[in-house]
């Protein structure tokens, strides 16, 4: 068979697989994207409200975690002397790589021309945009002294003091800043067709000024997809190396100290690519919730999780390399206090935990090896919690090993996480939840116009 | 004032086929109005060059220059430090902030850019009145076509554009 023939067998074969049957007409799209929103009587939201109430709930628990951490001081956590950056900080680099993979995932599946993008996109950006926002609060609140965090910027002062420049911390402050302002913008032209859509079914005045209003008159004409194509490709482009930076800089805040387990020329690239990965996972936890509570079957299939799946495998497969290359590394560099770090953080206090990570970051997923599993979307759903609670551990255990086994032994202390600790953390999955219920009851969680589009593609050909 | 002819269809097929057919001898197709990019019909005239690109560009540029000014301002003219005699002027470490920041106004340029040449916000439209046209947004393909001069090219061109599938043809002022 040559080359050619193949092409074309796959060429022939690969349509039809991203949407169903039920979804294949571009009215089909509209109505079971809109429905939910626009015809709210014939919607049960009774799930919603539930998900509602708990979330709020939990938000209320970070709020009040929040304002005491402002009014009584850090001490209400577990950080010691020792142990300076505690649970906050492991949040923030989990949040921060989260929050980087819907603009990454969106944009490099953009760039690569992956179709089936098209039923994804919309809800992994707006989870970067939530769970940057809630990445954004952290490294304020873990400051001793939070009300000063605007010295981050440039403004005039009577003191005459500017930031220091070459710390990795201001790096962040513009890195997470920029970033935030630009996947606001590249959701927001991305939606804007789909606001017309909106505006143009809603039933009632009120949605109609709103949407409409949102949608800045959009029309669909043919001058309009061109100027929105090209500005759309573009923020693609000078999408994926913004993103790519952010997480590097985040890498860049413990590569540049001169800590055992953190000075290390790879956490960079090994940190975007476990951005990448826990992205992922969340992706995957998102759509499955949206495929069941919106009865998007037709739009999200089998075909997307097992996709996925291969994704966060490829991820899984990296991050097991540099985990390796780390320990590599540590026992041929012969440096003393990396040595002693690694047998601590196989046999230490925190071994467990550590083992744990190892489990659920690389030994787990690897049953994506096998494509039953990777298209059980209850097995690519619990494997992808199950990657999001190794990566918190990874993200917890890269800041409490390393503090806890520096350089000096009679330094040495654990961490122990107190109860602010805990409700600091899952309040702040609260808040996640939160916005984004409050997101999937506004705002059509698919790209509409990208899916007709693909409806287009697959019923012509 | 000049009349247009707006058709609309349900299929992408018969859409396309008007244009292709409408080619000059009936009129010419001034504006497409469709739920998701198509390809540029023929007989339309190719959309002006786009700015957006250049603007991007531009903008980066010269917020990248002014980013890694200010750090040049500020840690070697304004506050010079000697920090463990690191080198005042370090610019390796200085290059994040113009990048990002850079990114950030690229992106902002765009976005304006693409706001003027598709004339948004618009928010009162003429278009919008006509019935059937919300249907642009949805499912439905829309020609706006303006007819020859002659005088039963009007109603040749309606003709022409049902008999390629045109469930309704309206004509509206330009």
């Amino acid at each position: 068979m040559t080359m050619a023939t193949i092409t074309d067998a796959s060429a022939v074969a690969e349509p039809q697989r991203w949407l169903l049957p039920e979804a294949r007409s571009l009215e089909a799209v509209n109505e079971i994207v809109c429905a939910p929103l626009l015809d709210r009587s014939r919607w049960s939201w009774r799930a919603w409200w539930i998900g509602f109430c708990v979330s709020l709930l939990a938000t209320g628990g970070f709020l009040v975690a929040v304002f005491l951490v402002l009014y009584r001081g850090i001490g209400i956590w577990g950080v010691n002397t020792t142990v300076v950056w505690g649970v906050a900080i492991a949040n923030y680099v989990w949040w921060i790589g989260i929050g980087n993979a819907g603009t990454l995932i969106s944009s490099m599946l953009l760039l690569m021309r992956q179709r089936w993008r098209a039923s994804t996109n919309r809800f992994a950006e707006a989870m970067t945009l939530f769970a940057a926002t809630i990445a954004g609060i952290f490294p304020i609140i873990h400051l001793g002294r939070p009300m000063y965090f605007y010295w981050l910027t440039p403004y005039p002062n009577t003191m005459h003091v500017w930031p220091q420049w070459r710390s990795a911390l201001i790096w962040d402050f513009w890195a997470i800043l920029s970033y935030i302002l630009f996947s606001i913008l590249f959701w927001y032209v991305g939606l804007i067709p789909d606001l017309a859509t909106m505006r143009d079914r809603a039933r009632t005045k009120l949605a109609r000024s709103i949407y409409g209003a949102f949608a800045l008159g959009w029309c669909g004409s043919a001058r309009q997809w061109h100027a929105y194509e090209i500005l759309h490709l573009a923020l693609a482009c000078l999408g994926v190396p913004l993103v790519v930076s952010l997480h590097s800089v985040v890498g860049m805040d413990f590569a540049a100290s001169l800590m055992p387990g953190w000075q290390e020329t790879i956490f960079p690239p090994y940190f975007v690519v476990g951005a990448m990965y826990s992205g992922f996972a969340m992706v995957v936890c998102l759509a499955a919730l949206v495929r069941w509570g919106f009865r998007m079957e037709g739009l999200i299939t089998i075909a997307h999780f097992d996709v996925m799946a291969k994704v966060m495998l490829a991820a899984s497969i990296v991050m097991g390399i540099s985990y390796g290359t780390e320990w590599f590394n540590a026992w041929y560099g012969g440096e003393r206090a990396d040595r002693s770090l690694l047998a601590f953080e196989f046999t230490g206090s925190y071994a467990p935990m550590f083992w744990a990570l190892l489990l659920c970051n690389v030994v787990i997923p690897q049953a994506f090896w096998f494509g039953d599993v990777r298209r059980s979307i209850v097995g690519v759903f619990i494997i992808a919690i199950i990657i999001n609670i190794g990566m918190w551990l990874e993200r917890i255990l890269i800041i409490w090993n390393t503090l806890s086994h520096d350089y000096m032994p009679s330094m040495w202390r654990l961490f122990l996480p107190t109860i602010w600790d805990w409700i600091t953390t899952f309040g702040s999955l609260g808040l996640f939840a939160l916005m984004y219920l409050v997101f999937v009851r506004l705002i059509p969680v698919v790209s509409m116009h990208e899916v007709r589009k693909l409806v287009a593609e697959e019923t012509s050909s | 004032m000049t009349r247009l002819l707006l058709a609309e269809f349900r299929d992408q097929r018969g859409f396309n086929e008007a244009a292709r057919r409408m080619n000059g001898s009936y009129g010419h197709v001034v504006e497409a109005f469709t739920p998701f990019p198509v390809e540029t019909l023929p007989g339309m005239p190719d959309p002006p060059r786009s700015r957006i690109r250049p603007a991007m560009f531009a903008g980066g540029m010269i917020m990248a220059a002014l980013a890694y000014g200010l750090e040049y301002y500020s840690a070697v003219v304004n506050y010079p430090y000697n920090s463990g005699g690191r080198p005042l002027n370090a610019w390796p470490t200085f290059m994040l902030v113009p990048f990002a920041t850079g990114i950030l106004l690229a992106a902002v340029c765009g976005f304006a850019v693409f706001l003027f040449e598709t004339g948004l916000p618009q928010l009162s439209n003429p278009l919008f009145g006509v019935e059937g046209f919300d249907g642009a947004s949805q499912d439905r393909f829309v020609l706006a076509v303006e007819p020859e001069e002659r005088q039963d090219s009007r109603a040749a061109t309606a003709d022409l554009l049902r008999s390629c599938g045109a469930i309704s043809v309206r004509e509206v002022d330009r």
